[in-house]
């Protein structure tokens, strides 16, 4: 489904992926986790194309991504920070998405879902943090392509959206979908994902299911799975 | 790219800015019209204003919406769209939104001072004409500007000296290396040099069409000689042609490189 080979990029002189050779497959959940600054945002920019990287290629869906961007059609995005333009109304915002991207969206049944009626004729400056973030995964969920790609779809979620997030993705992977998510919440990521990649300083440090990363750590808990991964590194 | 100009022209549209500016032009055409009482004396004075205001205008209105819109660009960025498409439409809609205000702000009272009865009606469509051309340079430049730093402060200070520079250096500059190699014949390097400044060779398409040229300045002179009347304007109009072709290109360019 998507196929990264050998991808470098920097910016300035801070390189930020250092070589990563990926293959996502075609089903399931696939999780991309890291600390801060990992590489983990640049990388899904760079399958999104908005990052141009410096070296490798990528290829989605069998194709090599191309500048004119038009493969996105097929590319459902959920942007890490939920940066809109603040002088449109969210029934505006819904619409021009819509029409941009042109075939049918189906916004009704999300919208009742993550209860975001009385917002429709407000507009996107007064929305508090995780009411806008309600709204990007609305207009994320709302076409029905075959690749799905999450940045932290958790932030600023309450415990009741979080629960219908999880059902979305969920109902999602049922219907046979890619689904590329990063996250810094432990738990989250176990509950859901099928496969992890752990990137560390620009490299694939470890890629498998969870099953395998305790083996490999010897821990039992998953998010001490992690800090072991991270701490034998830095030591 | 339709669809981009179409939601940048309307939200700009909107915003309070494009009505501030269409109100400035109105204002500054009734006066000066009642000052003037006659329409080509009011013409030459929109003139002088036009070709200072309309540059600073642009950029800074480019550079403001650019800068503005970042958060739409980077929504834009993640759809099914071509970057040239996003950054081009996004400059239209800007360039035309001025242009509109300016077209509005100025036709609107020589309309109703009876334009259309009057011999004014060629002098004062090319001073419209200028100006669009004029905005449509300058957003572009502007434009250039805001994709090469990310740093607001930096491509606001840019924009500015930008404008002063070929508003007001430009010319103190000209006319120095004028008086230093007064001793050499300068009528190419004038022409020359003039080519390299929108601003200047507006004031001249303007000034060759009002005939007046002699008058005006050393430049004037130079380019009438040497073109003739309508050669010269043909010249002239080309040349701004190519200063919007130009940055507008390099948008695209550098578009389709940027990381967002």
């Amino acid at each position: 489904m998507i196929e990264i080979k050998n991808i470098h990029k920097k910016f300035g002189k801070n390189k930020v992926l250092k070589g990563i050779d990926l293959e996502i497959p075609d089903e399931g959940i696939f999780a991309v986790l890291g600390p801060n600054g990992s590489g983990k945002t640049t990388l899904i920019k760079s399958i999104l194309g908005m990052v141009v990287p410096d070296q490798g290629e990528i290829y989605v869906q069998g194709k090599k991504t191309h500048a004119n961007g038009l493969y996105r059609k097929n590319i459902d995005y959920l942007p890490q920070i939920a940066n809109f333009p603040g002088n449109l109304g969210v029934k505006e915002l819904l619409g021009m998405i819509k029409d941009l991207r042109g075939g049918n969206a189906q916004a009704d049944h999300l919208i009742k879902l993550f209860h975001l009626e009385p917002f429709l004729d407000k507009k996107l400056s007064n929305l508090s943090g995780g009411t806008k973030q309600k709204v990007n995964i609305v207009l994320t969920f709302m076409f029905d392509s075959p690749l799905i790609i999450l940045d932290e779809p958790t932030t600023g979620l309450d415990p009741i959206a979080l629960l219908h997030l999880k059902e979305l993705i969920q109902r999602e992977k049922e219907k046979g979908k890619t689904i590329l998510v990063t996250s810094h919440i432990m738990s989250f990521v176990e509950e859901i994902s099928d496969e992890i990649v752990f990137i560390l300083e620009g490299k694939i440090y470890f890629k498998g299911n969870i099953h395998q990363l305790r083996e490999k750590t010897q821990q039992t808990d998953f998010e001490h799975a992690i800090a072991h991964l991270l701490k034998k590194n830095h030591a | 790219m339709l669809k981009i100009l179409k939601y940048s022209f309307f939200d700009l549209i909107r915003s309070r800015w494009s009505y501030v500016y269409l109100l400035f032009y109105l204002l500054l055409s009734f006066v000066l019209l009642f000052l003037n009482q006659d329409l080509s004396k009011a013409v030459i004075t929109l003139m002088n204003v036009i070709i200072i205001l309309v540059p600073l205008i642009g950029t800074i209105f480019g550079v403001m919406y650019y800068y503005n819109s970042k958060e739409f660009t980077e929504l834009l960025l993640a759809q099914p769209v071509k970057r040239s498409s996003i950054f081009l439409g996004q400059y239209l809609g800007v360039a035309l939104s001025l242009v509109m205000s300016l077209v509005l702000g100025l036709g609107i009272p020589f309309v109703l001072y009876g334009l259309f009865q009057s011999s004014a009606i060629w002098n004062f469509s090319l001073l419209l004409i200028t100006g669009a051309m004029l905005t449509f340079i300058f957003t572009a430049l502007a434009f250039n500007i805001a994709l090469y730093n990310e740093n607001k402060i930096k491509g606001f200070s840019y924009a500015i000296l930008l404008w002063l520079f070929l508003a007001v250096i430009y010319d103190g500059l000209f006319l120095m290396s004028l008086i230093v190699f007064e001793t050499y014949p300068l009528d190419k390097f004038t022409l020359i040099a003039t080519t390299f400044n929108p601003i200047d060779l507006s004031r001249i398409l303007i000034l060759l069409k009002l005939d007046i040229a002699a008058l005006l300045g050393y430049t004037g002179a130079v380019f009438q000689k040497f073109f003739g009347t309508n050669l010269g304007l043909f010249a002239a109009l080309s040349t701004l042609m190519i200063w919007v072709i130009l940055p507008v290109l390099n948008i695209a360019r550098k578009a389709k490189k940027k990381d967002f």
